[in-house]
Parts: structure tokens; C-alpha cells; sequence
């Protein structure tokens, strides 16, 4: 086995790949706040709520109605997106006409009060989810110890961005998507129900952080907090991307995801840090992230 | 983000304190004893303590029955920051009137508070917090540590593992005063015990989900002994992911609570030993003790923190009674603290022990091994006794403690 910067080779490559996977998280949080950043123009701080709400209703089926983690996959999204829909019909739809900062301060209170509830529901440490059965065990890769699990993540949701990003790029529907984007009021006089596309936007992105919900309630302990920690850092990861950018928060999800991996390695103290790091010199020197279109 | 998010909180928090402060302040009476909850109310640590202390420190106060005096019990969330706990402690002592202050999780918070109670001449009782510093170079007259600490984990955990042939160690730990104290007293046993520390790696507290990196350089480091110095949702996280990543090494979960095990499941959590002061099915005593709070606290049962809340309090509320009234609520923080050093204690959770002259709580410390599903008869019937150490061995003796106020 070789050393790189005295480092056992296979160290640095299972930290690589382990980067990969958080950076996977990473990415599909973002994807959703791309694009409902896109749409909306509403930065969604509930996403880490929505992120949480996706694990809990995946627990809530497997304990009390013996629903199997495979179809939580598809139906945490759909209930989460239905909630969605409810927020955004009852709450967002009220604040488009307003400053950026409006939606920001809502969003936040609903984040607060969605994890408060959870929070006075279920405490604080969490509830036990298991790995599905087909997925247990490990693979030796030579290099490390790699989970099946962990693969899976990786690959569902490698999957799920390149799906959003053939939707948005390459159909139809995501070419009236971007026009309304960029100019609502000729798309709507084509006859297109803006504001029904806004709702069901803004659903489809709180049901991927559903769906990443899904996906780490296996690895990580399934509790109200399990969001907050996550989502600081996946704003960092849409702001070094660009806000709005698909494909940036895509690739800078992974990206970042093996930076942050590599810190552990180096220095372990610095790992919360690195991300914001590099946030700070992105915007100094590319102020709309790597990915934005023009400067603000 | 959590900053802005924390301190929003925090200014409701204190907002809502200054109010209710107001009210009470005129409410007040002479004949009144007022016990303050501090702890983690929204956090990580809000099963280990939280709530759940918070229940059980009104039970002791139903069950003591005061006569000639009346008890009120408030509480507030230290949101595990060393500036909150100590403004909140602040706050309670000069303003609302509080005589005594339990639980405080925590170790950094922890010692803000006990600077306070330190300054204001108040009582202090600790249960929630690890470092052994709070009977040592912390160390207050006006200040008690109840039931376990970081060295008597260390000494029992770590003591077991070494001489089950645990004897080259890595080490995972949270970066705060807290988990830094128990691993220099873990190192401390390990290589007292013949073993070495093969390394250690520190990760950010709080805020860290993912411990696999740590985990698979832990792995690579060759030692056979993985040691957590974490608590609460990180060594729950830790557990997991170690299972998870097939880690061959022998886990030493240096702090964990039964509410922990609860969050693993048995599954995952199955053959970790940990050491605990109290558990519910020890024998009569603490099972009746646990039949009395599940009806205060019926989906999460007592740990050794919850049940020193209770213990601590009624020993507390015996000590005020045997004063008299008048003398508690005129008297420092040192003197009720003198008098309940000066009493045995007996109670349905510890069963009898004592408080040493440094603030020391004396109490039997238990090695527990977690049970398999297979042997599991029900919900909570977690552990297996695998030893106990006496109230006299299981802690970090007098002399060694440097506590300045005995040196005089």
C-alpha cells in the first residue's frame, strides 16, 4: 500500500467515497432548493424540516401500519409533497409579491414550529430504523469496508438528480417550467395554470428532501433535530452553486461532499468549518456561485 | 443558521423568564423553597434529561409531602450554551428567588453555572453534567455533583475492557470540555492498566451527524478497542454507523444512558457495556422507584440522571426540614450544602450512600452489559449486571481531586 501526504492510501480512498455519499444528501437537498429557489423565489428554510418530517412518516409506516422501507420511498414523498401543498397553498402563495426576506423569516417559523412539534411528540433521541434486509451486509472493495447500504444511497440518488435534471432540461414540461421562471405572465397568457405549476414546484422540491429523508433515516438516528444540522450546510452547497443552478447544486453537492470527507482526514476539528471556507471564497471571487448566471 | 435559530430562542427564552420573574418576584414568600430545573429542554440531551428531570424532581417534591413550608419547581432550557445556563442561573438566583439549581447537563454549561453558584454563595446540585472537574479543580462549597462523573466511567468501563483484553485503544471525541475530560481520565486507567492509546481523533461539537470517516481511521489505526467519548444523539449515531461499517473493533461506549439504548434498539446496540449508577431493574427498590415515574413519565423511563434528580431533591428538601425553614431560606448555599453532606442518604433510587466533603456524591457505580434481543423480556429490559464497584473504589479518590477549599 502506497502513502499520499503519509496517509495509507485506502484511508484516503474510503474517506473519498464516504464524501461522496454525504455529498449525495447534499445534492438532493440542494436540488430541491434549487428549484424551488428557481421557481418560487422563496429561500425554503423548512426544507430541514420537510427533511426530517420524510424520515419520521417512513418510521411512522414501518411501525404502525408494517409498510416496508421500499414503498415509504415513494409514499414519504407523496405525503410530505401533500403537506407541501398545503403550505404553500395556506402560507407561501401570500408572500410572492413581497421581499425575499418575507419568505425567508416564514419558512424558518414553520421549520421551528414543525421540529418543536416533533420534538414535544417523539423527544429528542430517536427512533430505531433499520437497513432493509436486502440491503444489510457489506462489500469489501479492497480499499475499505463499503455498506451496501451506502451504495444505494449513492446510486438512488445519483438516480433521482439526473432524472429532476432530464425533467427540467429536456422535456417539455421543463421548458414550460423555465419560461414561467423567467416570465409568468406570458406563460400564463399561453393558457398555462401558473400558479397550480407554482404549487406543484414547490411540492415536488420539499418531496425530494422527503425522499433524501427516506433514504437517511437507515444510517442516521431518526429525531426532530436530524434537519437543522443538515441544512445549514446544504444552503452553503446552493450558494457556492448558484442559487437557482440545477445542475450547480447538483455538482457541488457531491463536490463539497468530498471536501468535507477529506477535512475529516486532515483535520477532523475543521470539518464543520471547510464547507463555509469555501462559501467565503466562492463569493469573493465568483459572487454568483460557480454555477449562477451574472452577478446580483 | 442554528446561531440565528438558537438565539431567536433565546431571546423568547429570556423574554419569557424576565416575565415570569415579575410575577413571581412579588408572589414570593419567605416560607417558600424554590428548586430551578436548568437542562437541555429542545436539544440532543433532552431524553437524557430534559423533560423527564424535570417530572422527576416534582415527584420528589410530591413525595417529600414538606411540612411547614411549600416547594415550587420551575424550569428552563440552557439550550447547551454556556451563556444561557449561566444568565438563566444568574437570573433565578438574584431575581426569582431560587434556592437551588439541579440537574445542568452539559459539562461546559455546566461549569459556567457552577462559576455562578460559586459567586453567589448558592446551591448548586449536579447531575446531568460528566467532568470530574465539578469535585476537582471546579470544584465549589456551595457546589454538589450527584451521581456519576466522568473518572468513575472511565474506571469502570475502562477498567472492564482493559482487563478483558481490550488493551491498544482509539479514541472518537466530542470537542468540548466534556468529552476531552473523560478521555484524559479514560487514557488515565488504560494506561495504568498496561494498555496504549494507539490514537485519537476529535470531531466538532455539536453539529456532527456523520462519524464514518472517524470511524474507518479509528479502524486503520489497528487498536482493538474503539473509545466514544461522546453522549446522547452522537454515540447513538456512532453506534449505528460502526455497526453499519462491519467496525470489527470492541466498542466502549464511555458515557451512555439506557434512553440511549432505547434510541439504538437491541438489535444494534446489543453486547456494548456501559456503566450506569442506577437502572430501573436492579431489585425492589428502584423497580418501585420506576413504577412511581412511569406514571409522571410514561415513554421514557428513568436513567441514572433522572433518577439523581429525584434523589437529589428529596435528600435536598431532608436537609431544608432539618434546618428549619427560616435558617434554609437565610442561610448560603454552603450551609445547606454542610448539612447535607453532614446527613446519610436513603432514598428508593441509590439506596443508601453519602456526599463527601468535596461535594462528591457517594454512590454504588454498576458495569452493564446490553442484553440481545433474545434475552430481552420486554420494553426497557435492557441490561445485564455484569459488576459493581462500592461507593468507596468507584470514585476518583479525595486527595487526588485537588479540590481547593479542602486544602486549607
Amino acid at each position: 500500500m502506497f502513502m499520499i501526504f503519509g496517509y495509507p492510501s485506502a484511508l484516503l480512498f474510503g474517506q473519498l467515497l464516504l464524501g461522496l455519499i454525504n455529498g449525495a444528501f447534499y445534492a438532493l437537498l440542494s436540488l430541491g432548493l434549487a428549484i424551488i429557489f428557481g421557481m418560487l423565489n422563496i429561500v425554503n428554510f423548512s426544507h430541514g424540516a420537510l427533511f426530517m418530517l420524510g424520515a419520521f412518516v417512513a418510521w411512522g409506516l414501518l411501525e404502525f401500519l408494517g409498510i416496508s422501507y421500499w414503498w415509504s420511498l415513494l409514499l414519504a414523498p407523496i405525503v410530505v409533497g401533500a403537506f407541501g401543498v398545503l403550505l404553500e397553498k395556506v402560507f407561501i402563495a401570500r408572500l410572492y409579491k413581497l421581499d425575499h426576506l418575507y419568505g425567508l423569516l416564514l419558512t424558518f417559523g414553520l421549520a421551528l414550529v414543525i421540529e418543536g412539534l416533533a420534538r414535544n411528540q417523539f423527544g429528542s433521541s430517536g427512533m430505531p430504523f433499520a437497513i432493509p434486509r436486502q440491503l444489510q451486509g457489506a462489500t469489501d472493495l479492497g480499499f475499505m469496508f463499503m455498506p451496501n447500504y451506502r451504495g444505494w444511497v449513492v446510486a438512488a440518488s445519483a438516480g433521482m438528480c439526473l432524472l429532476v435534471w432530464l425533467v427540467i432540461e429536456k422535456t417539455s414540461l421543463g421548458a414550460t417550467l423555465r419560461a414561467a421562471t423567467e416570465n409568468p405572465a406570458i406563460v400564463q397568457s399561453f393558457g398555462i395554470n401558473v400558479p397550480r405549476m407554482i404549487t406543484l414546484t414547490y411540492a415536488a422540491g420539499v418531496a425530494l428532501a422527503a425522499f433524501a429523508g427516506v433514504l437517511a433515516a437507515p444510517i442516521y438516528s431518526v429525531n426532530p433535530n436530524m434537519g437543522a444540522s443538515f441544512i445549514i450546510t446544504v444552503f452553503a452547497v446552493v450558494v457556492i452553486g448558484g442559487m437557482g443552478s440545477i445542475a450547480g447544486s447538483i455538482v457541488t453537492g457531491f463536490g463539497l461532499g468530498i471536501v468535507e470527507g477529506l477535512t475529516k482526514v486532515f483535520y477532523p476539528q475543521g470539518s464543520s468549518v471547510v464547507i463555509f471556507v469555501v462559501m467565503v471564497i466562492v463569493l469573493l471571487t465568483r459572487p454568483a456561485g460557480l454555477f449562477g448566471k451574472g452577478g446580483h | 443558521m442554528s446561531l440565528s435559530r438558537r438565539s431567536l430562542l433565546g431571546t423568547t427564552a429570556a423574554a419569557a423568564t424576565a416575565f415570569g420573574a415579575a410575577r413571581s418576584g412579588r408572589a414570593q414568600a419567605a416560607n417558600t423553597i424554590k428548586i430551578g430545573v436548568l437542562n437541555d429542554q429542545s436539544g440532543p440531551y433532552r431524553d437524557t434529561g430534559g423533560v423527564t428531570s424535570v417530572a422527576c424532581t416534582k415527584l420528589a417534591v410530591a413525595e417529600f409531602a414538606a411540612k411547614g413550608f411549600n416547594v415550587e419547581v420551575v424550569a428552563a432550557d440552557h439550550q447547551n450554551k454556556p451563556d444561557v445556563g449561566a444568565e438563566i442561573a444568574r437570573q433565578w438566583y438574584d431575581r426569582d428567588g431560587v434556592d437551588m439549581i439541579i440537574d445542568v447537563p452539559t459539562s461546559s454549561v455546566a461549569l459556567a453555572v457552577a462559576g455562578v453558584a460559586k459567586e453567589k454563595n448558592k446551591l448548586h446540585i449536579n447531575v446531568g453534567a460528566a467532568t470530574s472537574d465539578l469535585t476537582g479543580k471546579s470544584c465549589a462549597p456551595s457546589l454538589i455533583h450527584w451521581c456519576y462523573d466522568t473518572y468513575m466511567l472511565a474506571k469502570s468501563t475502562g477498567g472492564a475492557t482493559v482487563k478483558a483484553g481490550g488493551d491498544s485503544w482509539f479514541f472518537v471525541t466530542a470537542d468540548y470540555a466534556f468529552g476531552q475530560q473523560l478521555q484524559k481520565d479514560t487514557t488515565a486507567f488504560v494506561t495504568a492498566a498496561g494498555g496504549k492509546v494507539m490514537g485519537s481523533v476529535a470531531y466538532p461539537f455539536p453539529g456532527t451527524t456523520d462519524f464514518s470517516s472517524f470511524l474507518l481511521q479509528a479502524q486503520a489505526s489497528g487498536a482493538k478497542v474503539l473509545g466514544l467519548c461522546n453522549a446522547g444523539g452522537d454515540t447513538v449515531n456512532s453506534i449505528k454507523q460502526a455497526h453499519e461499517f462491519g467496525v470489527k473493533m470492541k466498542l466502549a461506549a464511555m458515557l451512555m444512558f439506557i434512553t440511549d439504548v432505547n434510541a439504538l434498539g437491541l438489535d444494534v446496540a446489543q453486547g456494548l457495556t456501559l456503566t450506569e449508577s442506577f437502572y430501573w431493574d436492579l431489585n425492589d427498590r428502584t423497580r418501585a422507584f420506576t413504577e412511581r415515574a412511569k406514571k409522571v413519565t410514561p415513554n421514557n423511563w428513568p436513567n441514572m440522571v433522572h433518577a439523581g434528580c429525584y434523589s437529589g431533591t428529596l435528600h435536598f428538601l431532608k436537609a431544608v426540614a432539618d434546618m428549619g425553614i427560616e435558617a434554609a431560606k437565610k442561610g448560603t448555599g454552603t450551609a445547606i450544602a454542610e448539612r447535607m453532606k453532614a446527613m446519610p442518604t436513603d432514598d428508593d433510587a441509590f439506596g443508601k450512600g453519602s456526599i463527601r466533603a468535596d461535594g462528591r456524591g457517594l454512590f454504588k457505580s454498576y458495569l452493564f452489559q446490553v442484553k440481545t434481543p433474545a434475552e430481552s423480556k420486554g420494553k426497557w429490559d435492557y441490561y445485564k449486571v455484569m459488576g459493581e464497584t462500592s461507593a468507596t473504589e468507584a470514585w476518583r479518590p479525595l486527595a487526588d481531586g485537588g479540590c481547593y477549599y479542602l486544602k486549607s
